[in-house]
């Protein structure tokens, strides 16, 4: 059953429909004196999206999100809302919600009153105000904190009151600032989940930031991964794991073992890359470029196994994590790459020489 | 005008964007209320002193007079001795005394500062009526000697009668000022010059003395020109040789209304103060003042850097000549007590004149007998039945309540709007909020009063109360900005995100969460009125007096065991508000 919150608004999520996106940003660039801290950036979102800003300190992440709901000024660009253009609608006339990572709760308000600001700002009736209230409260579970004040909640309670408040005036656009920052591990896990049900339940359009690949592949739809002021790649979690255009973006998401090198075509056609660790055949529709870095991810090499592509070296560790072995290789020097072990594998001795092998279409060449 | 004209283009478009985002124009109000009543009387009164007095020409005749005449210069001179006296014992004896209450722990000395914060908020007026009591020839002191059968001393009306109360008025404010700076002072320093080698007396001069200086130059500094426009003290306390430039300046206005002469004065003591201020300026950054912290801690550079390190060695290495042997003679537990023991000696210094006017406001005799021979309420009644009395206090009050308003309004918009700003005015802005704390007040008050003759506003009520609000403005804004500092305004962005507009943020969020620093500022601006004298002495007439000002009148003519009663009544008073201010505070969160 869906949520009361959710009746208002059906949000199918429109694959590459002509209709006009829930968000579009168009151009949108922003500047601090000689900094650039987001160059001229284009982005779709449909309806009921929940897109992820992934990328490293500085890329821009908070500058992006903080013009989307009108707390930067943009130097340029269009923010348009429903087809709508509210670059210059002030932060309060907005039909967005924001979750800060530090919660921004006011300490000086209950639970209950800080879930109601927003409520009462837009003149809701009191005895609405109080029902609707208290359904947020039991959405996220806290029914029986109303009246405490933030201090006085656990850092996973202080979130989910944030996200009640954030989702009791049903915004149509929610930006969340890396809200899971500041909490541990496993209080994350939870509270990812938490967010994806309120996703799921709201329809919401949901913007989403954080550092960690981890989170960005389990929760989103699409990814939007960025470095330097600019968007890198945009994709959905598989895309990017699977194709990713730099060197950058296999870098950034999961564990790559890179081999640069220049590219050349033998006898019969088939492209190979010349490294130093030797040379390997690309699959056969690698576009045509002179140099580039090739990708494989540890799960497509293979100790010992079959292959097109073969480099030796020596075991220098094995790290077991849980659910799959790792083994670090070392190809003479500082290169080392990591394989992962096939299921049901006795792992290598230390210090024995292994040959590792990958098929050719396993590999991705990227710029 | 020139640079302003360079940098139109930058300036206007930054204006542009505040307009929007940083509303540095919320500083606007109290910047207009300054130009008008603070910056425009006090140039003008500059203004005055080099023009003729009929022909309105350029003339430095004023100053020449002042310079050539010997009673002028003599009182320029003993201005100067008594303010820099002031300041140096204030400083002598409040390091200790700070350094001790620095090194309590957290709750205890909470209660101690109490005890220099009642002196530092206890009316002039009450504290120089309690010295006079204490000192007079018939005080408590000379009653007490001749009970003994030793003959009266002259106390009263000399140097020893003034500088004790200057020192007294004075010592809380140096302490208060070096507190901060010893607090945040990082122990462990010394302690590890010491794991370093180096000897208790070196560690204490090279490493905590050289890093409490900014406090002690800031101590200093805002004594000293306090000292400087005293009037209260050495009219009441002192002779004629320790006659002090405000007393000069206020017969001139008051017994010749000779304004020029009176500016030329002015113009010396502010131009002294302004030096002063540079000074400390050049060494310390003005900016430390209002404790944000400058990279030059510790004293300036090159050549009197390496003189300042060599006094500091010397002192440490005379302390150690000296404390080894005194350390044997008295023994260690009483070296340990020494500090202690001092600082409560100080404490009493600071904490007694005021407690001795208590029983003499309950004499049965028409005279200032200590001991009291009989105790009774007499004098209150007295109080309580003169209109006079009663007509003074409510008008305090009022103007008070009033100024005490205004002031938090005008330096609260300026304290929010300028915390958030980046603008390169913002240093100059701090410093121009600042200044009225700067300029010794007679000199804003003569300011005034020429202004106010001009636009009526002489004898009335909303004259005291702008007076008032300029003199108070500098304290309510620092203690605004000082929790303005600590405030998250991520919270505003949260609230304009969930739709709150500007009033309503300012109104739900801002305002309850700096709640501390208004009711802070709103206190000190109304005790600063309640017991404010200089401008009131101008600018309160006839019938219209304010109670300090009917105090002083009291106190110059006779006095009386009245004088005693509404001491008491105003300490009350004094003391209700400052317990109130404490407990409004606390549940700021
Ligand atoms: N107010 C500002 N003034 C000057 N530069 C700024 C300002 N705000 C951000 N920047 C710069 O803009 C760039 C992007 O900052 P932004 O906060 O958007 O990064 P981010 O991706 O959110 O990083 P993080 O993951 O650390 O939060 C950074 O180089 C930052 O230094
Ligand atoms: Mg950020």
């Amino acid at each position: 059953m869906l949520s009361p919150l959710a009746q208002a608004r059906t949000a199918p999520v429109q694959a590459g429909a002509a209709a006009t996106p829930k968000l579009l940003v168009d151009g949108l660039t922003k500047r601090y004196g000689a900094i650039t801290a987001l160059e001229p950036t284009r982005l779709e979102v449909p309806a009921g999206e929940f897109l992820t800003l992934l990328g490293p300190s500085g890329s821009g992440k908070t500058t992006l999100l903080q013009m989307i709901c009108g707390l930067v000024e943009p130097s340029g660009g269009r923010i348009l809302i429903d087809g709508q253009d509210e670059t210059r609608t002030p932060v309060h006339k907005r039909d967005i919600g924001l979750v800060f990572q530090h919660y921004a709760l006011f300490p000086h308000l209950t639970v209950a009153e800080n879930i109601g600001f927003p409520l009462r700002m837009r003149g809701v009736a009191p005895a609405d105000l109080a029902r609707r209230v208290k359904e947020a409260l039991e959405m996220v579970h806290l029914g029986h904190l109303a009246g405490r004040f933030p201090k006085e909640l656990s850092g996973g309670q202080q979130q989910r009151v944030a996200l009640a408040r954030c989702f009791v005036y049903q915004p149509s656009v929610i930006l969340m600032d890396e809200p899971l920052g500041a909490l541990d591990k496993k209080l994350r896990e939870h509270m990812q989940y938490e967010i994806k049900r309120l996703h799921r339940e709201t329809g919401a359009t949901i913007i989403y930031v954080t550092h960690d690949q981890e989170e960005a592949l389990a929760m989103s739809d699409r990814i939007c991964l960025m470095n330097h002021a600019r968007i890198e790649q945009l994709g959905t979690p598989h895309d990017i794991y699977a194709r990713p255009k730099t060197a950058f973006a296999a870098d950034f998401i999961g564990v790559s073992n890179i081999f640069r090198g220049q590219v050349r075509r033998d006898g019969s056609g088939t492209p190979m890359l010349v490294t130093g660790n030797g040379s390997f055949r690309l699959s056969a529709d690698t576009p045509d470029r002179p140099d580039g870095t090739l990708v494989v991810r540890p799960e497509q090499l293979d100790i010992d196994g079959d292959g097109d592509n073969e480099v030796r070296g020596e075991v220098v560790d094995t790290v077991y994590a849980g659910s799959e072995t790792r083994v670090l290789v070392s190809l003479g020097g500082e290169e080392t790459i990591t394989v992962r072990l096939r299921r049901g594998t006795a792992p290598p001795r230390l210090g024995e020489v292994v040959a590792v092998r990958w098929r050719a279409d396993a590999g991705v060449l990227v710029s | 005008m020139s640079a302003a004209a360079l940098n139109h283009d930058g300036a206007f478009a930054a204006a542009r964007r505040r307009l929007r985002f940083g509303p540095l124009w919320l500083a606007a109000p109290g910047l207009a209320f300054l130009a008008i009543f603070f910056l425009f009387p006090v140039l003008r009164l500059l203004g005055l002193s080099v023009q003729d007095l009929e022909t309105s020409a350029w003339t430095g005749d004023h100053y020449a007079r002042i310079v050539a005449t010997d009673v002028y210069f003599r009182v320029l001179m003993s201005t100067f001795r008594i303010a820099g006296l002031t300041a140096l014992l204030s400083l002598l004896f409040g390091y200790p005394l700070a350094y001790w209450l620095a090194q309590l722990p957290e709750r205890q000395r909470g209660l101690a500062i109490l005890a220099v914060m009642v002196p530092f908020w206890t009316s002039y007026l009450v504290k120089t009526f309690a010295w006079m009591v204490i000192l007079g020839r018939t005080g408590v002191i000379n009653q007490i000697l001749s009970g003994t059968g030793m003959s009266p001393l002259p106390l009263l009306h000399n140097e020893f009668g003034v500088m004790a109360g200057m020192v007294h008025a004075m010592l809380p404010l140096a302490v208060l000022t070096m507190l901060p700076v010893m607090t945040t002072l990082d122990r462990r320093l010394v302690q590890a010059a010491e794991t370093l080698g180096a000897p208790p007396a070196n560690a204490f001069w090279l490493v905590y003395f050289q890093l409490s200086l900014p406090g002690v130059a800031a101590a200093g500094l805002l004594t000293f020109i306090s000292s400087l426009g005293f009037f209260i003290v050495p009219a009441l306390l002192g002779g004629p040789q320790q006659t002090m430039l405000a007393q000069l300046i206020i017969s001139q206005i008051q017994e010749m209304l000779n304004w020029a002469f009176a500016g030329a004065l002015a113009t010396f003591m502010l131009v002294a103060a302004l030096v002063t201020c540079w000074v400390y300026d050049r060494l310390f950054g003005l900016s430390s003042l209002s404790g944000e912290t400058s990279g030059r801690a510790g004293g300036g550079q090159g050549h009197l850097r390496s003189a300042g390190m060599t006094i500091l060695s010397a002192l440490a290495k005379a302390s150690t000549a000296l404390g080894g042997p005194v350390g044997r003679l008295l023994g260690p537990k009483v070296m340990d007590r020494l500090l202690p023991v001092y600082s409560a000696a100080v404490i009493v210094f600071l904490v007694a004149p005021a407690l001795v006017v208590v029983p003499i406001a309950f004499t049965t005799s028409p005279f200032l007998d200590f001991p009291p021979p009989g105790y009774g309420l007499e004098w209150f009644r007295v109080y309580f039945n003169s209109d006079l009395w009663v007509s003074a206090t409510i008008r305090s009050f009022a103007v008070a309540f009033a100024t005490a308003i205004l002031a938090t309004l005008v330096a609260g918009l300026a304290a929010l709007a300028l915390a958030r700003s980046s603008s390169r005015w913002r240093g100059a802005i701090f410093a121009f909020f600042l200044a009225p704390m700067i300029v010794p007040r007679i000199v804003i008050a003569v300011g005034l009063f020429y202004l106010f003759a001009q636009i009526g506003l002489v004898a009335t009520d909303l004259g005291l109360i702008i007076g008032h609000t300029v003199l108070a403005l500098p304290f309510a804004f620092v203690a605004i900005s000082a929790v303005v500092k600590g405030h998250d305004w991520r919270l505003d962005q949260a609230a304009a995100t969930l739709g709150a507009n500007r009033v309503k943020t300012l109104m739900l969020v801002t305002v309850p969460l700096i709640r501390g620093g208004l009711v802070a500022a709103f206190l000190f601006a109304f005790i600063t009125s309640f017991d404010e004298l200089t401008v009131a002495i101008f600018v309160s007439g006839g019938v219209k007096t304010t109670l300090p000002k009917q105090m002083w009148d009291d106190m110059i003519l006779q006095l009386n065991p009245t004088l005693a009663a509404v001491s008491v009544v105003v300490f009350a008073i004094v003391m209700a508000l400052l317990l109130m201010a404490e407990w409004l505070r606390r549940p700021a969160r």
